[in-house]
């Protein structure tokens, strides 16, 4: 399978199954293009002898499994499926109530209620036995909002470390937080102990007061922003992100990403929001248009700003490395939702991601009775580019793993089914970021 | 080649000595909404 687009001055031919990227010609352009498309390359405005070295440039590249390269088997995961992952949600409740939260302001449509040492301690456990030879395991603490159960964060940080030694494992802690109650204690206790922090920040001080107000209904970004700011200059050489999400408010979002880079962030994602059509915030088909310019002027101001130290910033949708990337069988499997990825709500419940939380049919289990429900797993690890029908023969398939399956359950319908508008955007991303890849080369 | 310019080789990684799977689990990042694998790093090739 080809892939044939155009970015900037470039014409660009992904082969599909190698990951193999080359620029073309016009000429060269027309005539693989047409062959994408199942047309004759004779009958595409190019002269006869062109068509015919381009042709023979094509067998040359077929030869070298540069072009048109059949689907490559992936080997199964060494020491088989285990548990590498968790999303801790140590809180279930927020002291913001964000307009667009899929976590109905931090409540999953439940109880607000908070986890127990004793809850986390359990699922800490959980992991260290489900965990097989994977040495590398990751914990999220999530919510809701984590601060606001900051001495269980604390406890099961050490927890953790003891787990370490005992089970020869490393991990890596992170937590996703809304800095409201950020102090320097904690702030000290981050920066040492967590491996990446997630900043939730939208951008512009009016967008972010808009959608992410406090309880009593007050706009936060001045309270956050504030915070963020100490936190992420005592980072070091540690990750962060400042993660926002962008809504049909702002499909100008290049200017929150902006305003981010103002403040002196250099580590940003901005997320488009996935929400039911019917709300006031969701993306919708019409709206296509206008986010393919928006990324397209954010990837004009990303290559200017990265020729310049001072201001070089990283945008996670647009890092691309294809030979340090990721290997067929992660290619294929993805986030690894339900199998190598569980969340722990605090009641002690297990499921497949943080995003299927409170959807009672998708439960795998319980820390209490934790043989997990092994039709759901089985239907998950099922659940991948090579089975589903959408993903089978799209180009993409390698770059986005087949995409979130919360959001396939959620807005498109089944599992197996993708939600398009998701699978819209991520194309358009990996043309982004295969175009700066080439375009800083 | 006249007319085509190779910028990258092939680069899916499908041999025995893959799948390792002691890379971060793609959600755990930066995103916690669209599972994307485009931009996550080898755990192998990190070390």
């Amino acid at each position: 399978m080809i892939h044939s687009f155009q970015f900037q001055n470039h014409n660009v031919l992904l082969d599909v199954e190698s990951g193999a990227i080359h620029t073309v010609d016009e000429a060269a352009f027309a005539v693989v293009s047409a062959i994408e498309h199942g047309k004759d390359p004779y009958a595409v405005g190019v002269d006869a002898q062109t068509v015919s070295e381009v042709l023979s440039d094509l067998e040359e590249l077929k030869s070298g499994g540069a072009f048109e390269t059949e689907t490559p088997t992936a080997p199964e995961i060494l020491g088989g499926s285990a548990i590498k992952s968790m999303c801790l949600h140590v809180a279930h409740d927020c002291n913001l109530r964000c307009r667009y939260c899929f976590a109905a302001t931090g409540d999953f449509h439940g109880e607000r209620m908070l986890m127990s040492y004793e809850t986390g301690k359990r699922a800490l456990d959980l992991l260290m036995e489900r965990s097989g030879t994977r040495q590398h395991l990751e914990v999220d603490l999530f919510g809701g909002e984590p601060l606001m159960n900051w001495d269980v964060c604390k406890q099961l940080v050490a927890y953790g470390r003891e787990l370490e030694k005992q089970y020869n494992k490393i991990i890596h802690f992170t937590i996703t937080t809304n800095c409201v109650a950020l102090d320097d204690e904690k702030i000290d206790f981050i920066n040492r102990e967590m491996h990446n922090v997630v900043i939730s920040l939208d951008g512009r001080k009016e967008i972010h007061d808009a959608l992410r107000p406090t309880v009593n209904g007050k706009g936060s970004f001045d309270i956050i922003l504030g915070n963020a700011k100490k936190l992420v200059a005592g980072r070091g050489e540690k990750e962060y992100y400042i993660r926002g999400t962008f809504t049909r408010e702002n499909l100008d979002f290049l200017e929150d990403v902006k305003a981010l880079t103002g403040f002196g962030f250099d580590q940003i994602s901005i997320e488009p929001a996935v929400l039911p059509d019917d709300s006031p915030y969701s993306l919708l088909p019409e709206h296509l248009a206008r986010i393919d310019a928006e990324y397209d002027a954010l990837t004009e101001h990303y290559i200017d700003a990265r020729k310049n130290a001072d201001s070089w910033y990283n945008f996670f949708h647009f890092m691309f490395d294809p030979d340090g990337g990721p290997c067929l069988r992660k290619r294929i499997n993805g986030c690894g939702a339900g199998t190598e990825y569980v969340a722990i709500t605090p009641e002690g419940d297990i499921y497949p991601c943080h995003q299927f939380v409170g959807m009672q049919e998708y439960k795998l289990g319980t820390l209490d009775q934790p043989t997990l429900r092994s039709d759901l797993q089985e239907a998950f690890l099922g659940c991948n580019v090579c089975t589903k029908d959408t993903c089978k023969n799209c180009w993409a398939k390698y770059y986005c793993s087949g995409g979130c399956m919360a959001n396939a359950v959620l807005y498109g319908g089944a599992l197996e089914t993708p939600h398009e508008i998701s699978c819209h955007l991520m194309k358009k991303r990996i043309e982004c970021a295969i175009g700066i890849y080439l375009s800083e080369q | 080649m006249k007319h085509i310019q190779t910028i990258q080789k092939p680069c899916i990684k499908a041999g025995k000595n893959t799948a390792c799977g002691e890379c971060q689990a793609s959600c755990q990042s930066a995103c916690k909404t669209s599972c994307t694998v485009a931009n996550q790093k080898c755990a192998k090739e990190e070390k």
